[in-house]
């Protein structure tokens, strides 16, 4: 499980791991009843003081998107889908909000993003086409 | 709950005319990870020293484990670790004689904890230790400091003028004795990125005082760092509750603040500010907000 820690962006740490789990749960990569690294294997992966995971683990458990097993490990739990697509459509809105801030930055019109997003969807296809092919 | 680790009450020392610790108190709740930041000089070491019983509370009282370290120090130091940037070990003995020797202080020595930490670091155990290379010395120190299982563990600049690898393997057994034993630590460190991620709660001290104690997570939620935009443009910055620094960024100011953020961006709206960015302070800019500009040369070194 890849998770990355940012002290730039002043989100709290146990919040950051929340979210990267949650990400990994709505985008598939996690499935039901697939097994969180150990508290302290992630501590040490992140460098992090254990009582950050045990926090971060704790809030997904009061979520119901983990349940604990009897002196086991943290799993991942059978989730219904209205939430994780709620989940995934946070966190698409997002990356919506991201990409709309940097274009104004950068000064492109809204026009100018749709345009550009056909574009790239139009490449995208392309390219998974000839994927598809190999 | 059990016993508190350490309780250390109104706490004074002075050298000389120097007040090096000021009315201090604090408490350490077994479980958790302590971060002591503070430039140097602040007073960091003298307090580590205080808990060690190697300095007597002159005013004030300091207890560990309930007990006045000056008097009983048998019964402290049995159950405490520490380590400290000057590692001082005896130059003149082999590592595998400096295990020996340390376990024979330590009725709880953990053998076999010590040899897999002698294995992982790869260290040659029949080298001196004045033969031994800066990291390797490092790690020796944490090995006595660790190997008996102690219920506290003081790291005093644990990590000062270490490469990476040896700062991770010292990070790494803090990481172990609070998850695998549910142990207390306490370090000191001027590398704040490390002491935000390694800590559950943080002390931060200046001048002998303890300026700010909280949980991390309270710490830097009471902290909010604001790009604020006037117009008309203002050349100096009005009177902002809980200001604690402001710095001039083309159009418009970067500020740390102390408070809740909704009512920080309640009183910049009511005198005309437009609040462009927002998010929680990092423990660097707290630091150097509550300490003064002054201290920014401690934040260079890292």
């Amino acid at each position: 499980m890849h998770i990355e820690i940012s002290l730039q962006d002043g989100v709290p740490i146990y919040r950051q791991i929340v979210n990267q789990v949650k990400y990994h749960i709505a985008s598939g990569r996690l499935d039901a009843g697939a097994e969180l690294p150990p508290i302290r294997t992630l501590a040490e992966q992140l460098l992090v003081t254990p009582n950050t995971v045990v926090k971060a683990y704790g809030e997904l458990e009061a979520e119901g998107l983990v349940f604990k097993r009897r002196g086991a490990g943290t799993y991942v739990a059978d989730i219904q889908l209205p939430l994780a697509r709620k989940e995934q459509k946070r966190i698409l809105t997002q990356r919506a909000d991201a990409l709309l801030a940097e274009a104004s930055q950068l000064n492109f019109t809204f026009e100018e993003i749709i345009d550009l997003l056909h574009k790239r969807q139009a490449a995208f296809k392309a390219v998974s086409r000839e994927s598809n092919n190999v | 709950m059990s016993e508190n680790i350490v309780n250390v009450c109104e706490l004074s020392r002075q050298f000389g005319k120097t007040l090096a610790l000021d009315h201090v108190n604090l408490d350490l709740q077994p479980g958790l990870v302590y971060g002591l930041v503070g430039a140097n000089g602040a007073g960091k070491t003298t307090l580590i020293k205080h808990f060690l019983g190697l300095l007597k509370a002159e005013q004030g009282s300091v207890r560990v484990f309930g007990m006045d370290p000056v008097k009983r120090p048998v019964d402290v130091l049995q159950r405490i670790g520490y380590l400290s940037e000057d590692r001082e070990l005896p130059e003149w003995m082999r590592v595998d004689e400096l295990m020996r020797y340390t376990s024979a202080y330590h009725p709880t020595w953990d053998s076999s904890y010590a040899r897999e930490l002698l294995d992982t670091f790869q260290l040659d155990e029949t080298k001196k230790v004045k033969q031994l290379s800066k990291g390797m010395r490092a790690q020796v120190g944490l090995i006595a400091a660790v190997a008996h299982r102690p219920d506290l563990l003081l790291l005093d600049e644990p990590s000062t003028g270490l490469d990476a690898v040896v700062r991770r393997d010292i990070l790494n057994a803090i990481i172990r004795m609070v998850a695998d034993d549910g142990r207390t630590v306490i370090f000191s460190s001027h590398l704040l990125d490390e002491v935000e991620q390694m800590s559950d709660y943080v002390f931060m001290i200046d001048q002998g005082s303890l300026v700010l104690q909280g949980s991390l997570d309270e710490v830097k939620e009471w902290h909010p760092s604001l790009s604020v935009r006037f117009t008309p443009d203002r050349d100096r910055l009005p009177s902002i509750d809980g200001l604690l620094a402001a710095e001039r960024r083309g159009d418009s100011w970067k500020i740390v603040c102390n408070g809740a953020k909704e009512q920080v961006l309640e009183s910049l709206h009511s005198i005309g500010g437009e609040v462009t960015h927002s998010r929680n302070a990092s423990l660097q800019e707290i630091f150097v907000a509550r300490v003064g500009r002054n201290q920014l040369s401690v934040s260079e070194e890292c």
